[in-house]
């Protein structure tokens, strides 16, 4: 059985471990150590805080706001108006749902690794943010062919406008390998590695202190120790700003992808 | 098997299983639809309802404003009404005043030539009345005084009428004015 703190917080736990699990036999673990694990757990109770919270807050609207449905107002406006329409211009209504899926999905996911209860940031698994680039690839892609058919998509994002015929040998390799490959990996392994590493920076910091403090033996080092505890503070703090930012980089990028894949002029 | 060491050539960025992968997707979808289905409807139809809202509200703004506005041309039109027929009213009193004066006037003036007639008249009948009256005083006077400084020559009735007529006939035509 590996172990369940440190770095072995990263490994998934299931809730109703099997035999096989506990003594490590890989080939006959039951589906339940794979599907009903402590992450995907927390995955899905994120999932449905979402979306109470989107039910919650629209719940019985009215014209004068009051204080829960300032909350939700304000969230969704930010999203409404600060990303998709500041973006995607006037059909920015299309694609508000995703922009707001994405942005409230991703930041209590992100949250998570900050609150007690889990302590664990659900996008530092790289399978649910590989889930999320995917659907985002699929999304501008699927935008840019609704708009102008698949072979003009294709030629709008691999021909740039006013590039001189011969320089267009190099232009289109790179142009497919930007927008069609290195967008989605980029998108998904900047979430994952931003969260991952902010997690493993606090893990060491906390476990890294408590070794110097505890374990270690010089008085130097039970200093440095101690400081490095107050210091995973600050990286703690650190980390909810990377939470929320990490959120709205992600929209914002999905929003900018659908943005040019449906632009009029490229 | 820890994500640090990973299970293939790709090390961590390979998902330790795809099970994140689809639990992750079916989750985003989760909540895509009831965004899209629920909670951004509500909030469109929200928004709509209030852009409505201040739009009427301006509508109703306006509406009143012209309302008034119309009020006012009413009242002024018909205070330039008032205005003419009380000059009117004072114009034609005027004239009726003038019209009432001038026909008393010629009345008063009437009645006064009248009067003057009148006296005129009376004074000229009386005259010819004392005039009547004197002659005959005059000539019973003269003869009585006549008879008494001549006596008894003077007997002869028609004789001295006859001197007395041709006397006061010739007293008329020295004076022929009334």
């Amino acid at each position: 059985m590996p172990p369940t703190f440190g770095v072995g917080a990263f490994d998934s736990r299931p809730l109703f471990p099997s035999e096989a699990w506990l003594h490590g036999d890989s080939a006959h673990y039951a589906w339940t150590d794979i599907w009903v694990t402590n992450h995907i757990l927390q995955a899905v109770i994120g999932a449905a805080l979402v979306i109470g919270f989107w039910l919650w807050v629209s719940h019985d609207m009215k014209v004068v706001p009051g204080k829960k449905q300032f909350v939700g107002e304000y969230l969704y406006d930010m999203l409404r108006n600060t990303v998709a329409r500041d973006i995607l211009g006037h059909d920015y209504k299309t694609y508000l749902p995703y922009i707001v899926s994405i942005f409230s999905f991703v930041l209590i996911n992100n949250l998570f690794g900050q609150f007690f209860l889990f302590m664990f940031p659900t996008f530092s698994k790289i399978g649910f943010a590989w889930g999320l680039a995917l659907l985002t690839w699929l999304l501008y892609n699927g935008a840019g062919i609704r708009k102008w058919g698949l072979f003009g998509y294709l030629k709008r994002m691999t021909v740039p406008a006013g590039v001189p015929g011969a320089l267009l040998p190099l232009i289109i390799p790179l142009e497919i390998l930007s927008n069609f490959i290195v967008r989605p990996i980029t998108l998904g392994l900047r979430l994952f590695a931003n969260l991952f590493a902010g997690h493993l920076v606090v893990l060491v910091f906390v476990l890294g202190g408590t070794y110097l403090m505890f374990v270690s033996e010089p008085i130097l080092n039970k200093v440095a120790g101690g400081a490095a505890m107050i210091l995973a503070f600050a990286i703690f703090a650190l980390e909810l700003l990377v939470a929320v930012l990490q959120a709205y980089i992600f929209t914002v990028l999905t929003a900018q992808y659908v943005s040019s894949a449906i632009a009029e002029e490229h | 098997m820890t994500p640090l060491e990973g299970t293939g050539p790709l090390g961590p960025l390979l998902p330790e299983h795809p099970s994140e992968l689809i639990v992750g997707i079916v989750l985003f979808i989760l909540i895509l639809v009831v965004v899209w289905k629920r909670v951004v409807p509500t909030f469109e139809a929200l928004y709509a309802g209030r852009a409505d809202a201040i739009r009427g509200g301006i509508e109703r703004a306006e509406q009143a404003q012209a309302e008034a506005k119309a009020a006012l041309e009413q009242y002024r039109s018909q205070l330039a009404t008032a205005k003419d027929e009380a000059s009117k009213i004072r114009e034609d009193a005027k004239n009726a005043g003038a019209q009432v004066q001038a026909e008393m006037r010629s009345a008063a003036a009437a009645e006064s030539a009248r009067i003057v007639q009148a006296g005129h008249a009376q004074v000229e009948a009386e005259r010819a009345a004392v005039r009547d009256e004197l002659r005959r005083e005059v000539g019973t006077l003269a003869t009585q005084l006549a008879e008494k400084i001549v006596g008894e020559s003077l007997r002869d009735d028609a004789r001295s009428q006859r001197t007395i007529d041709r006397f006061i006939a010739e007293l008329d035509t020295a004076s022929p004015q009334a």
